[in-house]
């Protein structure tokens, strides 16, 4: 079994594990120390003065009560979007020490990180990216919009959604922990043994830790998101009228349940083999550390579909509501979305071509990755016949999805020269890959997030974002991406590998700097997305909208905006697709009485509660701190089951409240928002 | 078309009764079952202890075909598997998971014997081309 620290009394090793003072690295003397220092010193005065402000201003009480223990799938998805935000911060400083780093260490100068610095970094760029910013932004949007757009009032399962949500920001205060307390994995994002089996320290165990915290987080939400889509639906809304966002959230969420339970698994194996000395992925001792590459790939590919999938619903929502026209071939683009979920299991190998299975299983999925890229040219010629003729107008949104347009569709095309198994021997791990992936991600998911974020923001709150900022942070964004990776496909066709932390070929340099300026542009993009967040604020009032601000088409334009607790006085009846179009078209007038009570979830501190539990239980697993470890767990389990003598989930909102609401909502404004 | 005014109703958790019924299977069909997979059990016994079939590898195959078998006998009778519970939807989840376990177990196998015969030093392959130099 696991030996904390020889040289401490055995009271100091069982109640601190193998916590000691000289696992908090900021209090080293030396660079690294001193940039960690300043670190904590930033971190912490920002969250005193923020903790601060709350007191002051006695705010406690209203975020407990209104937003951390809220079952509210609108609030929850909000609380998901700052989440993912506040780890953009984060995943991008990480990306800017790289870019930094990769600029200046050539020949006789080595830069400021040391190797082992630089590992840990990448590694938490990577896994903070895709775990915590990519999925906490996907999820917080299928969590706004997916129930508004499918008629209903919650989720199916709405506790179940606020402990998601605590896993899953629990899970990233780990990653967060592992900054100043101990170390991080140097495994890369996927944690490939033997790495991740030989490091000494805490690092990988944070990595599988938070991994594990966040994805039960991600599984649950899955199994709600597909329960609320089949039985929760407007009367009326068949399938087969179903706003494609929603049908792309289904899809997605498919994917998440057959596909988390494997990293679950994965990483379960993985923590074995650091914790009591199993095999599974130790060549020559009876493991084989193929299978765990084989096994986490069978997840991570499926993982970058979950992350598209509901990107592509969102360009299938703004490209028909600024075209003014029905999205072009409905139904070829649901069907597409299916195949690329069922084709997205056919792939994983792609990645790792090189590892050597052969020619026939090498063609094998080199063949289902290239016709995989066929449903994804569907989607895009739909979207493209979707403005043809049309009316478009070029709002924040809108440019956001033509700027996707562009970048994700190069991203694809090299994405294809990469499926091609002997162009793929002389691209892997370079950083044309690098270039590859960050094109499909920022130019599809990123650019695809902050379209929605402009396109519903009037929709959660009631006023429009501001336009210049908004069009300042995407011109940052598309010219800093293009000038940030340009550089690295030339340089992995140069046959230049990932993850150097130094060069010794000086000719290289001047393209790491022009990489390092793009990121540099970047980081104005992201500045000027904060200051079209704060200049919006100010200027609420002047930016406010109704409930329908862009001439929407789906049934979430159909009520307040921002929507009352209950979304839907009465659950609209849907008669087409386009369901909101349809009944403006017929003349749809507002009930303004006769409403009746409306039944609805209460808030629950459960979720609060379980979630700093199982952060108590992991971050005890990472240091071998048993008593607390299991403590927690015990925790955890008594607490589920008290839950379940909770008979008062539920509460009745009376119909002259709801009378009032629907009174008070801000109707008036419309006709002003729909000619902006 | 009328206007599509909205009728005030439950709220939308109310409604997922319907199915709810056909789940409960009939004493006969249990024992129906329960007799089925007691035989498709006690088979596989026989066929070891009494060795009955010489050729381990066939005992083996047919074994393992008794035991799909004896899955589909527990997924009818016991769990109620049918197309129209849930309209469907159950038959959905059934046959969207069976075929991504085949995907995922059918195609780790084919990789790793592959990965292993190319790539794994003590594999017989390699060592008998390490031999015939």
């Amino acid at each position: 079994m696991l030996e904390a620290m020889p040289h401490r009394a055995a009271i100091w090793n069982f109640l601190f594990g193998r916590l000691t003072i000289d696992s908090l690295p900021f209090l080293d003397n030396n660079a690294e120390g001193r940039i960690l220092l300043v670190t904590l010193v930033v971190v912490v005065v920002i969250g005193v003065a923020i903790l601060a402000a709350v007191t002051k201003y006695r705010k406690w009480g209203y975020l407990w009560r209104d937003w951390f223990t809220t079952v509210d799938h609108k609030k929850l998805g909000i609380m998901y979007m700052i989440l993912g935000t506040v780890m953009l911060l984060r995943g991008f400083s990480d990306a800017i020490m790289m870019r930094a780093q990769q600029a200046v260490a050539f020949g006789p100068e080595m830069g400021y990180l040391p190797p082992q610095h630089y590992d840990q970094i990448f590694t938490a760029h990577g896994s903070i990216m895709i775990f915590f910013v990519a999925m906490a932004y996907i999820v917080g949007l299928m969590n706004y919009v997916m129930p508004l757009q499918i008629g209903s009032r919650d989720v199916a399962f709405p506790f179940l959604n606020n402990l998601s949500f605590w896993f899953t920001f629990w899970g990233a205060i780990l990653f967060m922990v592992s900054l100043f307390v101990g170390d991080f994995s140097i495994a890369g994002w996927l944690g490939y043994p033997p790495v991740s089996e030989v490091q000494q320290g805490p690092g990988v165990d944070y990595y599988i830790w938070g991994l594990q915290l966040s994805g039960v987080g991600t599984l649950l939400t899955g199994v709600n998101f597909v329960t609320t889509i089949l039985k929760t639906r407007a009367p009326g809304m068949t399938l087969m009228k179903m706003p494609v966002f929603s049908w792309t959230a289904l899809c997605t969420s498919g994917l998440i349940i057959a596909t988390f339970p494997v990293l679950t698994a994965t990483l379960f194996l993985l923590a074995l083999d650091r914790y009591v000395g199993t095999h599974f992925f130790t060549t020559g001792s009876g493991g084989n550390l193929m299978m765990y590459i084989n096994l986490i790939w069978i997840w991570g590919h499926p993982e970058v579909y979950i992350l598209i999938l509901p990107l592509f619903g969102v360009y299938s929502e703004i490209v028909p509501t600024f075209s003014g026209k029905p999205l072009f071939a409905y139904s070829s683009m649901v069907y597409a979305t299916i195949a690329i979920m069922i084709l997205s299991y056919l792939v994983w190998l792609h990645h790792f071509f090189t590892m050597g299975s052969g020619a026939d299983v090498n063609s094998f999925f080199s063949l289902t990755t290239m016709m995989i890229s066929i449903p994804t040219g569907v989607k895009i010629f739909n979207w493209l016949f979707t403005m043809y003729r049309g009316r478009v107008r070029y709002t924040v949104p809108m440019l956001w999805t033509l700027g996707a347009l562009f970048t994700f569709t190069i991203g694809g095309m090299t994405g294809v020269m990469l499926s091609v198994t002997p162009a793929d021997f002389l691209l892997h791990n370079s950083l044309f890959l690098i270039a590859h992936f960050h094109n499909v991600i920022i130019g599809g998911v990123v650019f695809g997030v902050f379209a929605a974020v402009n396109y519903w923001f009037p929709k959660a709150f009631g006023f429009k974002l501001d336009e210049f900022w908004g069009k300042a942070t995407f011109w940052f964004w598309l010219v800093g991406f293009w000038v940030a990776f340009t550089p690295l496909y030339i340089l992995g066709l140069m046959g230049v590998t990932r993850r150097l932390s130094h060069f010794e070929d000086p000719s290289l340099q001047p393209y790491f700097i022009v990489a390092a300026f793009g990121s540099f542009l970047i980081a104005l993009g992201i500045l000027s997305f904060i200051i079209q967040i704060y200049v919006s604020i100010l200027r609420r009032r002047q930016y406010a909208v109704g409930g329908d601000p862009w001439d929407g088409r789906t049934l979430e334009w159909s009520t307040t905006s921002p929507p009352p607790e209950y979304n839907f006085a009465f659950i609209p009846i849907v008669h087409e697709r386009d369901a909101w179009t349809d009944m403006k078209a017929h003349g749809y007038e507002r009930p303004q009485a006769g409403f009746n009570a409306i039944h609805m979830p209460k808030n629950t501190a459960t979720g609060v509660v379980i979630g700093a539990l199982s952060f108590a239980c992991c971050f005890g697993l990472v240091w071998y701190i048993w008593w607390l470890a299991a403590l927690s767990l015990v925790g955890i389990i008594a607490v589920a089951i008290a839950h379940t003598f909770n008979y008062h989930q539920d509460h009745h909102i009376p119909a002259d409240e709801v009378h009032r609401s629907e009174q008070a909502g801000n109707w008036q404004t419309d006709a002003e928002g729909a000619s902006a | 078309m009328s206007q599509p005014s909205a009728s005030g109703h439950a709220p939308p958790q109310g409604h997922h009764d319907d199915g709810m019924h056909e789940h409960q299977g009939s004493l006969r069909g249990y024992l129906t079952g329960f007799a089925l997979a007691a035989i498709l059990t006690v088979i596989p016994f026989w066929l070891v202890m009494g060795h009955v079939i010489e050729n381990t590898q066939v005992a083996i195959f047919v074994i393992l075909a008794l035991a799909v078998i004896q899955i589909f006998v527990h997924i009818v009778y016991f769990l109620h598997l049918d197309t129209r519970s849930e309209s469907g939807w159950n038959m959905m989840a059934f046959i969207f998971t069976a075929v991504l376990v085949i995907i995922v177990l059918g195609a780790s196998i084919w990789v790793m014997y592959n990965e292993n015969a190319n790539m794994m030093p003590m594999s017989p392959r390699y060592q008998q081309h390490g031999q015939a130099q």
